[in-house]
């Protein structure tokens, strides 16, 4: 499914991230397997807390990365929430 | 030049060997490990917290049937306060609705249910026993959970026939994974194959059908297969190649590369009892007799694959041509593949008559 702006994305159930260890990259814990996140997935994947919508995600990261432009983020996020949810590490 | 030592990242845990079904494919080996040598709980609270010191991100607690330990909620509850993701490996009995809410307030991330067929008949007929029906209950209390759920259904010739049933109860349910595992011939598997392996015929059928079902349920439930690799051209890198991320706990604290590791002759396997985790991962003989590429021969030595299935199974090399250090007699370049060839020949056309299983037993 392809979320749009008011979707609030969540991480799905049997989903949680490691507790971070110095040094360590973001690493999403799921039934049989481990992501390993960079940096920017890392930030995307902490703000998918079931209570913002992609709208207020993309608010959020154009803060962080002041330099990216707003309809190229939002563009990104949504390809990258659709990846996620496939692989069931996210629910809408 | 030797490649620097990797990590261990799942810990499979075998709490116990006791187990109320029998099935005819069980991965645990033919001699099992009774009760009063069953590692104390104690020590699994110290090994789950060497494990995640060692790197390990996850257990899959397992058996015989978890459950059937009675200490299980707080062995959940120190793998999942170790900081590991934990998993629970399970037939769903022995278990009612107070002790499952335990188990999720414990912290199990992840819970596994098997299932032996789509009919409680074809289940009775594989595990001995009657368990169906309590499946169906435990997967009703899961729905007030929010917690992974896989239902693992064992596919071989008895049940790949019902296929269809497996996908309507997936349907209902819709959990976050559902895996169709083929049977792996080892011990129990192996002792009943003529009886368990598809034809091609059914294989070819039953990949079709997943295929669709994938896409359906795209989004909502993932699914995974497992093939049967007597009809794979290369092997599987099982267990994600020796010694470099697995490591197995049996009941009485040995620790194997694998479950099935304990048939090849001359294996010498630590003990948690007197060993850390750590020099087990590091130091262990069984560890390091097959890790790397020093053991390989030809075709692996010189195979632009070794790097992606590592020769195949160690186990599988023992059992079906004698030697563990051969090539995986599945890969179709592999000198002794004739002798996989020939077994699939004997069972091409066969349908699903009586057969007279070896059914596991209990240990005491």
């Amino acid at each position: 499914m392809r979320p749009d702006v008011s979707t609030v994305p969540r991480l799905a159930p049997g989903v949680r991230l490691a507790d971070r260890q110095s040094g360590q990259p973001g690493q999403l814990l799921m039934p049989e397997r481990v992501l390993r996140l960079n940096e920017s997935s890392l930030a995307i994947v902490e703000l998918c807390d079931g209570k913002r919508t992609v709208e207020q995600i993309v608010e959020e990261l154009r803060v962080r990365f002041s330099k990216a432009e707003p309809r190229q983020i939002m563009n990104d996020l949504i390809n990258y929430l659709e990846t996620l949810n496939e692989a069931r590490a996210i629910d809408f | 030049m030797t490649s620097p030592l990797s990590t261990p990242q799942v810990l499979v845990a075998e709490l116990t060997h006791r187990c109320p079904l029998h099935c005819v494919y069980c991965s645990n080996p033919l001699e099992l490990t009774n009760r009063e040598s069953e590692l104390p709980q104690g020590i699994w609270m110290r090994v789950f917290r060497e494990a995640a010191e060692a790197g390990v991100l996850q257990v899959d607690l397992t058996g015989g049937e978890p459950l059937a330990r009675t200490d299980v909620v707080d062995l959940v509850a120190s793998a999942r306060s170790a900081g590991l993701y934990v998993s629970l490996i399970t037939s769903g009995v022995p278990l009612d609705e107070a002790k499952l809410e335990a188990l999720v307030d414990a912290g199990l991330d992840h819970f596994q249910l098997s299932f032996q067929g789509a009919t409680k008949e074809t289940a009775q007929e594989i595990s001995h026993t009657t368990s169906h029906g309590r499946k169906l209950v435990v997967l009703e209390w899961l729905k007030r959970h929010r917690i992974g759920l896989t239902l693992n259904f064992v596919i071989h010739r008895q049940n790949i026939g019902e296929l269809e049933g497996m996908l309507a109860i997936v349907e209902e349910h819709q959990p976050t994974a559902v895996e169709f595992a083929s049977v792996q011939y080892y011990g129990w598997g192996l002792a009943n194959r003529q009886a368990l392996l598809p034809t091609r015929e059914q294989l070819d059928d039953c990949l079709e059908t997943l295929k669709a079902a994938e896409e359906r349920w795209k989004g909502k439930t993932r699914v995974l297969f497992v093939v049967p690799d007597y009809y794979a051209k290369f092997p599987k890198a099982c267990v994600g190649g020796w010694g470099r991320k697995l490591m197995l706990i049996a009941p009485d604290g040995r620790v194997l590369p694998c479950h099935a590791a304990a048939v090849i002759p001359g294996m010498q396997f630590e003990n948690v009892k007197t060993s850390s985790l750590k020099d087990i991962w590091e130091s262990s003989s069984a560890f390091r007799r097959f890790r790397g590429e020093a053991w390989m021969q030809e075709p692996c030595k010189s195979c632009d694959r070794r790097h992606i299935d590592f020769g195949g199974c160690r186990c599988q090399a023992f059992l079906l041509a004698g030697d563990a250090s051969s090539t995986d007699p599945v890969c179709s370049l592999a000198a002794t593949h004739g002798q996989v060839s020939n077994v699939l020949a004997s069972i091409q056309g066969q349908g699903n008559q009586q057969a007279n299983y070896h059914y596991r037993p209990n240990p005491r």
